[in-house]
């Protein structure tokens, strides 16, 4: 659809000021903030055509709660528990960055056990946000099944990270130089139990929702997102991944010890909402390879190195950053004297993926900017942090 | 599209549908593997795992005494100020806690306070049903006697 300029109409902010040359009326409807399908509290203003969008204009800031600006007034142990509650769905990916760059920060290294303990824990999460994904997939393209059994799947892991952590959702549970508490005995057999589950729940996956004809046509050809397009959007993760950018952090900058472990980065070809849905079904067969990998080789050993009684960072820029379910999650700590930030800023995935919604929708139908959004994946509170 | 692809089209999602319709059915007549608890039925035997992290708690002994000591090293760990230690005097004029207020409304259950009391004085408890009916009953002090 081509767009020309506009001179006789005032558009609603966020808009460009260019109109489509059809004789049609457009219209602007909201979707959102209350609506089931935008995952939560986000506003999308949208420009119609009939019912072909013409051009989507994301609201923010209605979970809004300051957590960078409450940071500079905390200490960088405090501040780890607000780092749950950006993107609450990788929360251990999220203190794994602010960690890695404490650690970085204060020369803390991290015994064996403890990286273990990062892995695997961080792997599970991902299998369950992904988890999440597909039950949101489904449920957005109307298959109901999907939402309970995809969050059937997931307690299992949430379960374990009950057992484990002491919470369900908001862990806290990494320290800088390893995790607050120890694993329990039988770890690594829960890991593998649930494993198993997991394992034959995605079998199970496949027939429900991978191998049928409606979403597989509800979803092809749909949201395609140009290679060059992600990477100028800067969007990471699975929707960079699904236009077929080979980007990784786990590979192309290992943090932890995940250049130990055997594992591959699918890609997609098309970049279609569809490719962005199998890249994150096989991510979770990847990361059940990497879990029964360092299940077989759980060493022991202390599980944190020597706690400080107090986090005084040296004064400078200090940089994490880690590959969470949705992309690049990291953070940039301004370390003046004493034992708080002066500022931190973090990089959330979610933020960025959004920019590629518009050019993703554009000359699609509203039933299809349902699809396109549920492949983003979007958290809201990452968003507005 | 010609009207044999239409035709496969149509059935073949049909057929694709009665699959997944299949997992359904199967988790119907399967009712075992189902992980739902059924909460407020099964309210007396559910038992949350020990390591959860509920509201805060300060045990205290038979006697009625607890472990803290006033040292006010969890209201420094606290990020959003729930606690408050109180500090007394007590006949002798040594520095006693006289009360130890713990605000639930604004607390996070992240625990750092636990981890931060190096006398074992408080732990998360396993309570999980945190509602209260009026926001007085968020102001909790969790010591039993004052000045002790």
């Amino acid at each position: 659809m081509e767009l020309v300029p506009a001179t006789d109409q005032a558009l609603p902010p966020g808009f460009l000021t260019a109109r489509s040359g059809r004789a049609t009326e457009e219209y602007f409807i909201n979707m959102g903030p209350q609506h089931p399908s935008t995952h939560g509290v986000l506003r999308l203003v949208l420009r119609l055509d009939g019912e072909t969008v013409v051009e989507v204009v994301p609201h923010l800031g209605y979970i809004h709660r300051g957590i960078e600006k409450q940071a500079e007034a905390q200490t960088y142990l405090q501040y780890l528990h607000l780092t749950d509650r950006m993107d609450y769905l990788s929360s251990h990916h999220n203190n794994h960055a602010v960690c890695l760059a404490i650690e970085k920060a204060m020369g803390i290294g991290v015994p064996e056990r403890g990286e273990y303990i990062r892995i695997i824990v961080d792997e599970l999460q991902r299998i369950q946000s992904h988890l999440v994904f597909f039950a949101c997939f489904g449920a957005d393209l109307g298959a109901l099944t999907c939402i309970l059994q995809g969050f059937k799947a997931r307690e299992y892991i949430t379960d374990l990270f009950d057992a484990v952590c002491g919470s369900r959702l908001t862990m806290n549970f990494f320290r800088p130089g390893g995790s607050v508490r120890d694993v329990p005995e039988d770890f690594t057999d829960r890991v593998r139990a649930v494993c198993g589950k997991v394992d034959a729940m995605l079998a199970e996956f496949d027939r429900l929702l991978t191998g049928n004809l409606i979403t597989k046509e509800r979803a092809r050809g749909i949201g395609v997102l140009p290679r060059a397009e992600a990477i100028a959007l800067g969007c990471t993760g699975p929707v960079l991944r699904g236009s077929g950018v080979d980007f990784d952090l786990r590979k192309k900058a290992p943090y932890g010890y995940y250049d130990r472990f055997e594992f591959s980065v699918p890609l997609g070809e098309a970049g279609d909402s569809w490719d962005r849905y199998l890249i994150r079904m096989e991510e979770m067969r990847q990361s059940l390879r990497i879990l029964e990998q360092a299940c077989r080789s759980f060493p022991g050993g202390p599980y944190r190195s020597k706690e400080k009684p107090a986090y005084r960072l040296p004064t400078g820029t200090w940089f994490g950053a880690v590959e969470t379910p949705r992309g690049v999650f990291s953070t940039w700590i301004v370390a003046e004297k004493g034992e708080k930030p002066w500022r931190i800023h973090s990089r959330s995935p979610s933020l960025a993926n959004l920019a590629a919604l518009n050019p993703m929708c554009v000359g699609h139908k509203i039933a299809d900017l349902i699809t396109i959004l549920a492949t983003i994946d979007p958290v809201i509170p990452d968003m507005d942090r | 599209m010609t009207l044999r692809e239409r035709f496969s089209m149509v059935f073949g999602g049909a057929l694709s549908m009665f699959k997944g319709m299949a997992v359904t059915g199967h988790w119907l007549s399967h009712p075992k593997g189902i992980v739902t608890e059924q909460y407020p039925e099964n309210r007396k035997t559910l038992a949350m795992h020990p390591n959860f992290r509920g509201e805060v708690v300060m045990p205290h002994d038979a006697a009625g005494e607890h472990k803290c000591t006033g040292c006010s090293l969890c209201e420094k760990a606290c990020p959003n100020g729930s606690i408050s230690v109180l500090n007394t005097r007590n006949l002798a004029g040594k520095k006693v806690l006289g009360k130890y207020l713990y605000r639930l409304d604004s607390c996070t259950l992240c625990a750092l306070c636990v981890e931060a009391c190096p006398f074992d004085a408080i732990r998360m408890g396993q309570n999980f049903e945190l509602a209260r009916y009026d926001r007085s009953g968020f102001e909790l002090t969790l010591n039993q006697k004052e000045g002790r």
